[in-house]
């Protein structure tokens, strides 16, 4: 029989005595120490959202809030949720946000609607620094090092040729006030591969590993076999409460999977955790606070076209990417979710449903021919009926593909549209990469075309990679925008609310802020023959040596009259008549 | 009472001798090997056809993770990805074998280097430890001169280079200098180096430093081969030597008494087409005394006693580390005389024709002067 009287603030320690062999009395002495504990708070919830494809997208969400302060000289020692890597870099690198993303496979925002989180194919990393960094670009390079240690990625190859500082997208999402854009620093990276190598760090950093909790679903052969995967980790500082009086740290951990529906063999509209996961729940995390299931059962709430079993009376209503939609709530903290079998395997069985039109999406594509020029084009599409909304673009084009700026056109119905603020940057040779942004206003249901004509660079030999005829690629674009609700938004950001629909900071009542990203692109550049070099060498020494040698002998080769040699039988009897000592023939 | 002195006598020898065991202990635990195990292990070839050499780098990870290297004494170079190949019709998999037992890849694998990072530049970079301070631990080889290294490469080959990614080669004796400085800064206590390419013996022909044990799938003039192909996968799955090497490992386990000389038994010629080769005329110790867990595995030296060893009393002898190695015998010591052979076919062939160009053109009179 454990008693114990804890005051909230302070350390409580307890001590067991055992009195006999079957009775073990627990005495808990509390004992106030000088510095108080700072709160930590772990929650994680899963989304699953049917497609109307058939497809099913899961989305995982780790949150860890922690009541501490990094900054200001403060020297943190003791982490308990918070994962003591991050921590390190967060106060090393005067880090105020922290963005970072490993997507593999492209959102089709057509066929699946608007993602959660979105993300562009490969890595993207992007930095709010502290305003008490002095050299932003030393330690820019120095951060991009440290995380590919920790997450297994390639990002050292971040470097002044691929990072930009975008003047008016990526506006920090935490609190701050510093919007000095010299301390935001944004870079991707298209090529990179995500595998179970990302993954593995990635899962190390939560609170129970793999070991408890949602997180283990995290199965890296189903993870991968899916047509899309992306996993993202989320650093930023938030207010706790209305007046803003108390700031905390918040880490996100996301992940969003989109299950291909003929992948696992059978094209009916049903899946399971099982069948997704390969693994089915247990328990939640010891450590959350929060661990719960939601599934987006808006489009029928009544059950008669979809079906979800285990049956649950929980529901709960959220206002996320401008809708107000159902979900259907499983409390894994509560032991009666898992019913007698003491495990979870929810079965979701729906007939195929309609789909709402996005209300922004966009594409790029590289038009022309040949190897010399080439034209990019970028279209965005408003499906309002009646709104019209102005959206950010960000561009960043690596500066082998030289872009002809005076080419630059924006057209919105067959009209001219002209842009009402343009930031551009002109690339540099092998120092940095075009930037272009630019506010349109895209008018209701429309199609806006953005074009530039830009023409290749030839690369040195050395600057090539090894495999130069695949192509080169260039980072997606980014289009941020407020888009117009159709239902009235939450503003109150401290007010409990599910994950998903809290990433986000909600400013107007409106309208909600949403980020689009293109397709990347891949150019083929002018590839020289590698094999030249070695051909030009044997050409010129055979010709240096046929040339020259024809050309020493001729010089000083000296020609003499010779007799013709004789026949062998001549020859034999000369040898002959020289024994006898006889004159020859 | 005569038996009581015996006893008491007995009783006294016993005592001296255990106190003498107990004196001699800290004095064998000072003077054994080494304390700590790294690897190495790099995969130098790019594209989906070359599955196999990344599949041969990963079965020797997964046997040396096992065997109880940990992943931070782990670095791995893998030249390009396999697992999350697009053309992979399994995703997040590596097989070594087309039963699909055996997923080399797992699932806990950290790669440290991978895609174009894996360059010569870089893997040499590693070697002797010259990299630029921002470079995270997880990517370094922070090796003492007490610890035994294991070093192992798999890719295309020739004779005296292994091939990176299809645009760079090293050089045998760019290896063989990496090794020496190595050596000089005192980096490793043993190295084993492994190699499965074509031709790997040419590999390990200029190695001069001293505690350098080398293997190769292959000798010079031979290609090494691989083992079988899966046709769901559609390429061939892994090398022969790998293969055979991988079976050999999984029967090793962390307190396995099996040496080095059962590892150079390895793939015969009869199952790998190719004949194995060996170098052990650099390595100080007798090649039946390395135990394979020396190289693959993390076996430390842990004794535990119930008495209290007193260090106070000053040791025979001083062991410093750097004396404990006969360094100035290793150096001046003579090179290996190497067996004469008759010169081959070529040089022959090339003297007789230069002498019977000389005679063509100067004629036959000129033979008198000759001989």
């Amino acid at each position: 029989v454990c008693v114990r009287v804890c005051v909230r603030v302070c350390v409580c320690a307890c001590v067991c005595v055992c009195a006999c062999v079957c009775v073990c009395v627990c005495v808990c002495v509390c004992v106030c120490s000088s510095v108080p504990q700072p709160k930590d708070d772990f929650q994680e919830e899963l989304v699953i959202r049917p497609l109307h494809s058939g497809d099913i997208y899961a989305s995982f969400q780790f949150r860890t809030l922690w009541e501490t302060d990094f900054m200001r000289g403060n020297k943190v020692s003791h982490y308990r949720l918070f994962p003591k890597s991050l921590g390190q870099v967060i106060s090393k690198f005067s880090v105020r946000e922290l963005h970072i993303s490993f997507t593999q496979g492209y959102w089709r925002t057509m066929q699946w609607g608007q993602p959660f989180l979105p993300s562009p194919p490969g890595a993207e990393l992007w930095v709010w620094f502290q305003d008490s960094v002095t050299d932003v670009d030393g330690t820019w390079k120095e951060l991009t090092n440290v995380l590919s240690g920790i997450f297994c990625a390639s990002l050292n190859f971040i470097d002044s040729t691929n990072t930009v500082q975008p003047s008016a997208s990526f506006k920090p999402l935490g609190i701050g006030n510093v919007t000095d854009h010299r301390f935001l620093r944004y870079a991707t990276l298209p090529r990179e591969i995500v595998c179970t190598e990302n993954l593995t760090p990635w899962k190390k950093l939560l609170p129970c590993g793999s070991k408890a909790g949602l997180a283990v679903l995290l199965k890296s052969e189903k993870l991968f076999h899916s047509s899309f995967h992306s996993q993202a980790v989320h650093i930023r500082p938030v207010c706790q409460d209305w007046q803003c009086k108390t700031t905390s740290w918040e880490l996100r951990q996301t992940l969003n999977v989109v299950f291909d529906l003929h992948t696992p063999g059978q094209g009916k509209l049903e899946w399971s955790l099982f069948k997704m996961f390969s693994r089915t729940l247990t328990e939640a995390c010891p450590l959350a606070s929060s661990s719960k299931i939601y599934i987006d059962i808006t489009d029928d709430p009544q059950g008669e076209q979809f079906e979800v079993s285990p049956a649950t009376h929980l529901l709960s209503q959220a206002m996320v990417l401008g809708d107000r939609r159902t979900f259907s709530v499983y409390d894994l903290t509560q032991q009666i979710t898992f019913g007698t079998v003491r495990s979870l395997n929810l079965l979701i069985r729906w007939k195929s449903r309609d789909m709402l039109r996005p209300l922004l999406h966009a594409e790029r594509y590289v038009a022309g021919y040949g190897l010399q020029t080439g034209e990019i084009h970028t279209l965005m599409y408003n499906n309002h009926p009646y709104r019209s909304f102005p959206v950010l673009l960000l561009d960043s084009v690596p500066w082998y593909l030289r872009l002809y700026i005076h080419t630059l056109t924006v057209t919105s119905k067959g009209k001219d549209n002209k842009p009402s603020y343009i930031h551009y940057q002109p690339s540099k040779d092998r120092v940095r990469p075009h930037l272009l942004e630019m506010l349109v206003q895209l008018p209701p249901n429309s199609v806006t075309e953005v074009t530039v004509q830009f023409e290749r660079a030839l690369l040195k030999w050395t600057e090539y990679t090894p495999d130069p005829n695949h192509g080169f690629y260039v980072g997606s674009s980014v289009i941020s925008s407020l888009v117009p609700s159709i239902v009235a938004m939450d503003t109150n950001s401290t007010r409990e609310q599910p994950l998903f629909s809290s990433f986000f900071p909600c400013k107007e009542e409106s309208s909600y802020f949403m980020r689009v990203y293109t397709e990347p692109l891949l150019v083929n550049l002018p590839t020289p023959d590698f094999s030249m070099p070695y051909n030009v060498i044997c050409l010129t020494c055979t010709v240096v040596a046929v040339g020259y040698g024809s050309l020493y002998n001729l010089l000083t080769r000296s020609f003499q009259i010779e007799e013709p040699s004789p026949g062998l039988a001549k020859r034999i009897a000369n040898i002959i008549r020289k024994m006898r000592g006889v004159p020859p023939l | 009472m005569l038996a009581i002195f015996a006893v008491q006598l007995t009783l006294a020898v016993l005592v001296t001798s255990v106190f003498a065991c107990i004196q001699y202990r800290p004095l064998l635990f000072f003077s054994s090997g080494h304390t700590n195990n790294w690897a190495v292990l790099v995969c130098t070839s790019r594209f989906w056809f070359n599955y196999r050499h990344v599949a041969n780098t990963l079965s020797v990870y997964r046997s040396v993770k096992r065997l109880g290297i940990p992943d931070s004494h782990i670095v791995l170079m893998l030249a390009d990805d396999m697992a999350c190949n697009h053309r992979n019709p399994k995703p997040a998999t590596v097989f070594s074998h087309k039963n699909m037992e055996l997923n080399v890849y797992g699932d806990d694998v950290e790669v440290d280097y991978r895609g174009y990072e894996v360059t010569v530049e870089n893997f040499l970079r590693v070697l002797t430890g010259r990299l630029p301070p921002s470079t995270p631990r997880s990517k370094r080889l922070l090796s003492d001169d007490r610890s035994n290294i294991l070093i192992y490469l798999t890719g295309h080959g020739g004779n005296g280079f292994l091939k990176f990614q299809d645009s760079e080669e090293i050089s045998n004796v760019e290896l063989a200098d990496a090794f020496e400085q190595m050596w000089q800064k005192r980096r490793y206590n043993e190295l084993l180096f492994i190699i499965d390419t074509c031709q790997g013996a040419s590999m390990y022909e200029r190695f001069y430093s001293p505690n350098l044990m080398a293997l190769a799938s292959s000798q010079v003039g031979e290609d090494s081969l691989s083992h079988q192909p899966d046709l769901a996968i559609g390429v061939h799955l892994m090398d022969r030597y790998t293969f055979y090497l991988l079976e050999f490992l999984e029967d090793i386990h962390p307190s396995s008494k099996a040496n080095m000389n059962d590892l150079f038994k390895v793939c015969p010629k009869s199952q790998c087409v190719s004949t194995p080769g060996h170098r052990t005329d650099l390595f100080l110790r007798d090649p039946g005394s390395a135990l394979i867990t020396d190289f693959f595995g993390s076996v430390r030296k842990v004794e535990i006693t119930m008495e209290t060893i007193n260090l106070t009393e000053p040791i025979q002898q001083t062991y410093s580390y750097v004396d404990q190695l006969p360094v100035s015998e290793i150096i001046h010591q003579k090179p290996k005389q190497k067996d004469w052979h008759p010169p081959d076919g070529f040089i022959l062939g090339l003297w007789t024709l230069i002498l019977l160009v000389f005679f063509k053109t100067y004629g036959m009179k000129h033979l008198k002067h000759i001989f």
